[in-house]
């Protein structure tokens, strides 16, 4: 008897846990939390007939795992520079059919450029945001023009630093400021990044990433490390803050569409691209999520003339020339990299 | 009546068997093996480099400070309460439960608004001329927000030892000739201990397991073992390695509850629950 029962009750949990499933889409989208005008889904559901389950996630690792495993499986995602270059690798791309993305001519043609470095023949990713990473500081904490990443080594701040909690940008920032690639993988430069991280450590308040934004605009520290789009919003609450890329260099970041190779409906993956480089769409998209659109005609159709010219989220040339894009690793190159920031953590 | 019995378990087997045995056959299967599914004890041996001893011993440390802050002040706490009329001691035990409805992690955040260095507490203190205290991001600020998230489960189970006590035996004790020191030491404190051994652990444990108060309130500075297991499978996708150092971590917990058992043999002091 109490078999039995047991019997119907896991049953009849697996049947419930199933009955979710029955719904059919036409596209399954994989992007980042918070990175797109919600309505556009909408809008696009609207216009092209394609019905779209749109999920979520965090990291880039979080994404890769689930997508290599096999546990899910999305027609369109968002992944990072270095994650696009892993995920060609290992054959989870697709090329694209630019002919069925006419809009894809609306990217600048120096963002296809940068995005070279990941995806050579740029064939598998179109560009959707991208960023600097830099220094955002207090003018009133800080006498003194700031323009180089000593700052975040410098004794004087001691205690008044937020250093950026996130391997490969710690690391990376460690290995510029040093004078080396922030993609090196030379035993030598990556010990003395580490041991240069670890001296840091008696300086920083700690190590963060969301917690950065009510930080500085709280006046709780004089010196950040955090993204341009962070940084710009950060400076919209509080008018004391600054952001600037150092001169030793920093890294340029892009996140990109790109359809699996497992991908069932292709089509409706390249209409999706299609539709969210559309200048009206991008522009939408770039007002609400606050990331710089690589977007050329949705950046000329930026109405607020600060905006449009705002030196945060657009650059100028002479900035993104110092700053590089990070490629994947390899296995043994994250290990690597892993092994030395456990130590900084750990220090 | 039996078979009655039997069926009201079911759900609750159920649940067991979904929820705790079988992740918990997982996580040792993950501990384990390495990548490709074959048996390695790397994982488990993992818990002795010095990085994360380094990590273990500071957890332990941390923790044990927690459980002593707890320990002294729940226990006169709880004397309080027992001699209390019952209306005011559960209206006391009512207030210090009231917090613990709301979200555990909201109320770790809200002490990161109060310590942070333009926080509320400094506000005050510089309100009254006094002194800034920088305690945010430190392991203070650890040690306070285990103190605080886990002294409920401190309290509770010594209060409920304690008035279990028959007034009679210590009134015997008096009679008898015992001095107020004597009493306490050789009826009361003997007889609560239960009580105190299952407040122990249910502080303990919590606190050397924790990650989120040590990165809430620690600011990524301080490194315990729960952050070590956080970043194997948050950050480097090593659930082998993150299961293998769980599985070292659960030999401490077991130990903890093996000392409930010797000392708690009637389960008085967890009855609470």
């Amino acid at each position: 008897m109490k078999r039995l029962l047991s019997l119907v009750m896991i049953s009849s949990l697996l049947v419930l846990s199933l009955a979710g499933c029955g719904q059919s889409y036409d596209l399954y989208v994989f992007n980042w939390g918070q990175y797109i005008d919600k309505s556009i889904i909408k809008e696009f559901e609207e216009e092209t007939g394609y019905k779209v389950l749109y999920d979520e996630f965090e990291e880039n690792e979080d994404m890769y795992a689930k997508i290599k495993s096999g546990a899910a499986i999305y027609d369109v995602i968002c992944p990072s520079d270095y994650m696009v270059e892993q995920m060609i690798q290992e054959g989870l791309l697709q090329k694209l059919n630019y002919d069925n993305i006419p809009n894809a001519k609306n990217i600048g043609a120096q963002y296809f450029e940068q995005a070279k470095a990941y995806d050579p023949g740029n064939e598998y990713s179109i560009p959707n945001y991208w960023g600097t990473v830099g220094i955002i500081y207090n003018k009133n904490m800080v006498n003194e023009p700031i323009d180089s990443w000593s700052a975040i080594f410098d004794e004087k701040y001691k205690g008044n630093i937020l250093m950026i909690n996130s391997i490969r940008d710690g690391l990376g920032i460690a290995l510029k400021y040093l004078g080396y690639s922030l993609n090196s993988q030379n035993e030598k430069e990556i010990k003395e990044a580490t041991d240069l991280l670890k001296k840091q450590k008696a300086l920083v308040q700690g190590y963060f990433v969301d917690q950065i934004r009510d930080k500085m605009i709280g006046n709780e520290a004089a010196i950040a490390v955090n993204y341009s789009g962070e940084a710009k919003m950060m400076i919209d609450e509080n008018p004391d803050l600054a952001y600037v890329v150092p001169k030793e260099g920093s890294n340029i970041w892009s996140d990109n569409w790109v359809i699996t190779s497992n991908a069932v409906n292709v089509e409706a993956a390249e209409a999706w691209i299609n539709f969210l480089c559309r200048p009206d769409i991008a522009l939408k998209n770039f007002e609400e999520i606050g990331y710089s659109t690589p977007n050329e005609a949705a950046h000329a159709l930026i109405e607020d003339e600060e905006t449009r010219n705002n030196e945060i989220y657009f650059p100028g040339e002479e900035i993104t020339k110092r700053c590089e894009s990070f490629s994947y690793l390899g296995v043994e190159g994250n290990k690597m990299y892993q092994k030395a920031w456990t130590e900084v953590k750990a220090y | 009546m039996n078979n009655k019995k039997r069926f009201f378990a079911v759900p609750y087997v159920v649940w067991m068997t979904a929820f705790i045995i079988i992740p918990l056959l997982i996580v040792v299967y993950y501990g384990l093996t390495n990548v490709d599914g074959k048996f390695t004890m790397e994982n488990i041996l993992a818990m002795f480099t010095p990085i994360n001893m380094k990590a273990l011993v500071y957890s332990l440390l941390l923790s044990f400070i927690s459980t002593v802050i707890c320990l002294l002040l729940a226990y006169p706490l709880a004397m309080i309460l027992r001699n209390a009329d019952l209306k005011s001691s559960s209206f006391i035990i009512f207030i210090f439960i009231l917090p613990m409805w709301m979200n555990f992690l909201l109320r770790t955040i809200s002490w990161q608004t109060l310590l942070e260095n333009n926080g509320v507490l400094n506000t005050i203190l510089s309100a009254l001329h006094l002194p800034k205290q920088h305690i945010i991001n430190t392991p203070y600020a650890i040690v306070l927000g285990m103190v605080y998230n886990f002294l409920p489960f401190m309290v509770l189970p010594i209060y409920n030892t304690l008035v279990k006590i028959d007034d009679n035996v210590i009134n015997a004790a008096r009679d008898l000739g015992a001095n107020s020191y004597q009493t306490f030491s050789k009826i009361t404190w003997p007889l609560s201990l239960p009580g105190v051994i299952s407040g122990i652990t249910m502080v303990f444990v919590p606190s050397l397991t924790t990650f989120v108060i040590s990165d809430l309130l620690g600011g990524g500075k301080v490194h315990l073992i729960g952050n070590v297991i956080e970043q194997e499978f948050k950050f480097k996708y090593d659930w082998n390695m993150g299961s293998g150092l769980s599985l070292v971590l659960m030999v401490f917990v077991l130990i903890s509850m093996a000392f409930v058992t010797k000392y708690d043999k009637d389960m008085e002091g967890t009855n609470v629950w």
